[in-house]
């Protein structure tokens, strides 16, 4: 490929236009662990499989899913590590406009601040770009919202989205189930249903991760019981 | 010589039913000598926010100043408008980044809220906030506002009403000041339209 004399510096463009640092963080999300997200009518959930390298790791210490204000919740595709610095920095943000305006954060303004970290760090010296996509589920007064966020700093407002390993499949088989009046718990069985459509191996309440939020705007991440209550309606 | 003092300043606020209204004097002085008699102490932040600033005119205006430029900043990015109890915090905030090198003056904020409600508040010079349900003061003045106020003040009083208490309040106090007074402006706000008054009093 002819841009590959260009894709030693993050700050240069290729001739093709692109900024192959970005391309290459892409492809990172894309070898990620499938994540999903679905906005209902009343409601957003938010789901990840939740594969660990050994059936050592001690499960119930790895939490996928993150709070990053009471009614905000987020989950990614990719690299961990840079998930945790994303989802330290967006808290901050939240916070600083908590003390501020001594009023819970928009959604879409965490999401446009996130999305400016993110693409700051597409536009300075000596850092890279994360290799994550969030998707970040939130209830406010404009009611439920499902945003993407990628590297590069872009955002999108989804219906329904999917990210990682398994995204093609995922989105295909959520745009054939997904309806515009979905009330939250058809929702959450959807979500099921297509993690269930890539999975490798049996799924359980062990190896995936489901968080909601709802008109009472509290974001949640369920316990694996109620977990095992949703795929036990689902089958 | 007292720096809140050099202007000369009277601003008040009461809460109506569904409605506010915010009155300032509009003499604007050198210590002993009156240099204007239209200076402007209220302004409007949006169609249903109010602040008064009473004390040093020079940050009186540099604090409207820089307040419309942080509103105008989060119209456009919130696109929509502040709430009162919002921009209180705001202003709050502001006040407090100087709090070594305060701004000298005292605002007073008056608005409606979510389902017209009315809000009012005042705050000290370094932002310490003072939530009221009937009435605040603030300026040269206060203390007759004071006692004007809690004497002719009734709750829920509609906006014709509460147009003359506020008037009467104002007029009587500042013919106390010396230093506050030739004339004043009031502005009635109820959740479809704003009425803005002249009055005219001692002019002295």
């Amino acid at each position: 490929m002819g841009d590959s004399q260009y894709s030693f510096s993050l700050t240069t463009f290729s001739p093709s236009g692109k900024l192959v640092q970005i391309e290459h963080a892409l492809t990172a999300v894309g070898s990620g662990q499938t994540s999903l997200g679905i906005k209902a009518s009343n409601g957003v959930v938010i789901a990840t499989e939740k594969k660990l390298p050994s059936i050592l790791v001690d499960e119930a210490s790895v939490q996928k899913i993150q709070h990053l204000t009471p009614n905000i919740g987020t989950v990614y595709s990719g690299m961990g590590p840079d998930f945790r610095v994303l989802v330290r920095k967006s808290r901050k943000q939240a916070e600083q406009y908590l003390r501020l305006y001594k009023e819970p954060i928009p959604v879409t303004q965490l999401v446009r601040e996130t999305a400016t970290v993110m693409q700051e760090f597409t536009q300075s010296g000596g850092v890279r770009p994360f290799g994550v996509s969030l998707l970040v589920a939130g209830y406010d007064d404009k009611g439920p919202q499902l945003y993407q966020v990628d590297p590069s700093g872009s955002y999108f407002s989804w219906k329904a989205s999917a990210m990682g390993k398994n995204v093609s499949n995922a989105k295909t088989f959520l745009e054939k189930r997904y309806t515009e009046d979905m009330e939250l718990d058809d929702a959450i069985h959807t979500a099921i249903l297509t993690l269930k459509e890539g999975f490798e191996g049996e799924i359980s309440s062990k190896n995936i991760e489901i968080g909601k939020i709802g008109a009472d705007k509290v974001f949640r991440v369920l316990t694996p019981a109620e977990i095992d209550d949703y795929l036990a309606e689902v089958e | 010589m007292q720096i809140f003092e050099y202007n000369g300043s009277a601003v008040v606020a009461m809460v109506g039913k569904n409605c506010f209204a915010i009155a300032s004097d509009r003499r604007l002085g050198v210590q002993l000598q009156t240099i204007a008699t239209d200076f402007q102490r209220i302004s409007k932040i949006h169609d249903h926010l109010f602040i008064g600033l009473s004390g040093l005119a020079t940050d009186v205006q540099t604090l409207y100043q820089r307040l419309v430029f942080r509103h105008k900043l989060y119209q456009l990015r919130e696109e929509r408008d502040m709430k009162p109890e919002t921009f209180a915090s705001l202003v709050s905030a502001i006040l407090y980044e100087k709090r070594f090198g305060p701004y000298l003056c005292q605002p007073v904020i008056a608005g409606l809220g979510d389902d017209n409600k009315p809000f009012i508040c005042t705050m000290d010079s370094i932002g310490a906030k003072e939530l009221a349900k009937d009435f605040v003061v603030s300026g040269t003045a206060s203390e007759s506002l004071y006692g004007a106020c809690e004497a002719m003040f009734k709750p829920d009083m509609e906006a014709e009403e509460l147009f003359e208490t506020i008037s009467q309040a104002l007029l009587s106090s500042v013919d106390r000041d010396c230093l506050s007074g030739w004339g004043g402006h009031v502005y009635v706000v109820t959740p479809n339209e704003i009425k803005e008054k002249i009055l005219k009093g001692r002019m002295d």
